[in-house]
């Protein structure tokens, strides 16, 4: 589990070669690109990161920010006007036009980031980090590795509320993130997902603490709430590790969602539910057999054994390159019901089916529209 | 009554006891103040009448009676020990001073008006908890032990003293960590350190309240409500906002050492037997998982505003104790030294760089 939120930072430097965002440069200089591009490109954000991903800045962090660039000659002086140029140069034919304008933002970051002078919200959302580190890190993974499609991201509303309800699949919850990011760069109001997450999620290590800043939360009535009334995207997948650790077998079968607790959530605060399903997230790691014993030992739901993990170690957890479609179906409205609906089971439970059965059948119809599972 | 109120205030020796009995004595409202603790005070009580009691002796109850006491102010719940105590004695100063206070107000036809300090460590603080909590959010895992723990039974005496005396108005007022200039709180100290020693891999959110904030609310507690809103039952009461650790951190401008969970408890032991402060287990947790409530009801029943926001409180802290081995503004100075020196230069040259 605590390498679930990891992986993304190792597929970072291999995933980086064609990266479905705009990247002026990578076309005009195809062999410096790979190595100049990665630093250049990547150059402020990555940077921060280190200092992000301890939260904790290490006691040298000073000597990082002041002495980390020691070629940069101190102001006053006047730069040596030949290195400047040719630095200048490199960095405009890999970058673009507007590297100055990326290394000051950069720069600017770097500084709110060592002072502290950045907000994050009661959940712990912490959206400058997030849009300027934390999406680019994942954005090789959803567009170069396993090329995401995105379909019908219009059925999330502009503004207001709005209940995710997706599939659950992966063996690790790469599919979450997919969807995080597939909302975060492709709605065009830029709206950002919130997830909800599994309470194992919140209390390992780093991991709680990535997804915390991430916007997730734990998946309970009470959190969804309020993001809800507060007019957010609530991302939930009711089959929870039923669904995220099934046999390989059981692929693309919706498991049970729950008591339809999102549903009565869903119809409490008013919001659409907007049901996803996500294609391709299955097969990233075939998980063949569960070791129970190992699942005890370390105390969490199902401890999976693919064709490669654990027998490759760390290796094995590189997911498989599939290629994945997540498409976002027709919203369905709770607002024409009475206010004690949410209380009706009936009507609860029904509902739970609809979406459901919405979800399933639009899996089998992009299932048979899949030429391969790798392309 | 016609001479105006009398206001009893409990745990007057400590910085925030203080702080109210000067505050509530300027009040008109006010008649006169009475102090209670079972020490002396070393600092200025103005007007007030200083009476040593002990709060866990029965003799309260004749302070009460003697005083014709209406308004009990009952702020002698705390989790750090005054002057040489140690955890048994705050333990018992919270537990059975809460009750024979409020036997004692049980007796006293005339008390009308009950205040208690409690804490949001009441609520606990567990990954399996909700990321907010509410006044009525059921909790998940109750503290173990230490400070939040008495806290819980006392809320459990004053809810049964609310229903055997159902004309007394009884306000449970559950404070985030209070900080402020010359707070004592045990986060206090923990900021206070040179170096904060931190749960490896996670990053909590904190809450604060400024000090002033606690005394105004507590002097809107201490009164008949205004209009429109109801000062009676149970409120959280925080600042605005969220700070995560690491933010406080760099902010002070202090380092800071992630140690493993594992750890921590055993660093927790040694800090305390050291004597260098009190890191109490609800201490770690809270450090470890976080705790933010919602204040929804301090707002919109309570009708109270805080002045402060939990950064701004941060702020003011931050401000009275001076940066730490890191001050901010010579990290950002640090930058901008990088920024300076980067675009001017390599703007004009990059330019005809590039177009050649």
């Amino acid at each position: 589990m605590a390498d679930a939120k990891v992986i993304p930072f190792d597929e970072d430097s291999r995933g980086r070669r064609g990266s479905g965002r705009p990247r002026p440069a990578r076309g005009r200089t195809p062999a410096p690109g790979k190595a100049a591009g990665k630093t250049a490109d990547g150059a402020q954000p990555p940077l921060a990161a280190v200092q992000e991903d301890g939260t904790v800045p290490p006691p040298g962090i000073p000597a990082q920010a002041a002495g980390g660039r020691p070629v940069e000659p101190p102001p006053g002086q006047d730069p040596p006007g030949d290195l400047a140029g040719a630095l200048g140069a490199v960095a405009d034919r890999v970058l673009g036009g507007d590297w100055e304008r990326k290394v000051a933002s950069g720069l600017a970051f770097l500084r709110r980031r060592v002072t502290g002078d950045y907000e994050v919200d009661e959940f712990g959302y912490d959206a400058e980090l997030t849009d300027q580190v934390l999406m680019s890190l994942l954005r090789p993974m959803f567009g170069a590795y396993f090329r995401v499609e995105v379909r019908g991201i219009e059925n999330i509303p502009a503004e207001g509320g709005a209940l995710v309800v997706s599939n659950h699949s992966g063996t690790l919850p790469l599919d979450g993130l997919m969807t995080q990011v597939a909302v975060h760069d492709h709605h065009p109001a830029g709206r950002h997902l919130r997830l909800l997450a599994a309470d194992l999620v919140f209390m390992l290590p780093l991991v709680n603490e990535l997804a915390r800043k991430l916007g997730h939360t734990l998946a309970c009535a009470e959190d969804a709430e309020v993001l809800l009334e507060r007019g957010e995207v609530v991302g939930v997948m009711p089959e929870g590790f039923k669904g995220l650790g099934k046999p390989f077998a059981d692929r693309y079968k919706l498991q049970r969602f729950g008591r339809g607790g999102f549903v009565a959530t869903a119809l409490k605060t008013k919001v659409p539910i907007v049901p996803c399903s996500v294609v391709g997230a299955e097969e990233i790691y075939p998980m063949v057999g569960n070791s129970r014993t190992m699942a005890r030992l370390l105390g969490v739901p199902y401890f999976p054994l693919t064709p490669t993990f654990p027998w490759l170690g760390p290796a094995g957890l590189v997911p498989l390159p599939t290629k994945w479609v997540i498409q976002f179906g027709e919203p369905i409205a709770t607002d024409g019901y009475p206010p004690e609906a949410a209380e009706d089971p009936m009507l609860v439970f029904n509902l739970t089916d609809q979406v459901r059965e919405t979800i399933q059948h639009t899996l089998y119809e992009l299932l048979v529209q899949r030429r391969s599972v790798f392309f | 009554m016609g001479v105006g109120n009398v206001v009893l205030v409990t745990g007057a020796a400590r910085q925030l006891g203080g702080r109210f009995v000067r505050r509530v004595q300027n009040d008109p409202r006010v008649g006169r103040v009475v102090a209670v603790d079972a020490v002396p005070p070393e600092h200025d009580l103005g007007g007030a009448e200083f009476v040593r009691a002990d709060i866990r002796q029965p003799m309260i109850a004749k302070v009460l009676a003697q005083h014709s006491v209406d308004t009990v102010v009952h702020l002698d719940v705390t989790g750090t020990p005054l002057g040489s105590g140690g955890r048994t004695q705050v333990k018992e100063t919270n537990v059975i001073g809460a009750m024979q206070l409020l036997g004692a107000c049980q007796k006293a036809p005339t008390v009308q008006r009950l205040v208690v300090k409690s804490t949001t460590s009441v609520y606990g603080s567990a990954p399996r908890d909700p990321a907010v909590f509410r006044e009525t959010t059921p909790v998940k895992s109750l503290p173990s032990g230490g400070f939040a723990k008495d806290a819980v039974e006392v809320e459990g005496y004053v809810r049964g003293f609310a229903r055997r005396r159902p004309d007394v108005a009884v306000a449970v007022l559950r404070f985030a960590n209070i900080l402020g200039p010359d707070a004592d709180t045990p986060l206090a100290e923990f900021f206070a350190l040179p170096v904060l020693p931190t749960v490896f891999g996670y990053d909590p959110r904190l809450q604060f309240v400024h000090q002033d904030d606690v005394l105004d609310v507590l002097v809107l507690a201490a009164f008949d409500a205004r209009r429109g809103t109801l000062n009676s039952g149970t409120f959280n009461i925080a600042g605005d906002g969220v700070l995560l650790l690491s933010q406080t951190a760099r902010r002070l401008g202090k380092p800071t050492v992630p140690v493993l969970l594992p750890a921590v408890t055993w660093i927790g032991q040694v800090l305390r037997t050291a004597g260098v402060m009190d890191f109490a287990p609800e201490q770690i947790r809270l450090l470890t998982h976080g705790r933010v409530v919602d204040t929804t009801q301090m707002r919109d029943t309570l009708g109270f505003e805080p002045t402060y926001t939990t950064a701004e409180t941060f702020h003011d802290f931050a401000r009275s104790h001076g940066p730490g081995l890191l001050p901010p503004a010579r990290l950002a100075a640090a930058v901008d030294r990088v920024a300076a020196a980067v675009p001017p230069p390599a703007a004009g040259a990059a330019g005809t760089g590039a177009r050649r």
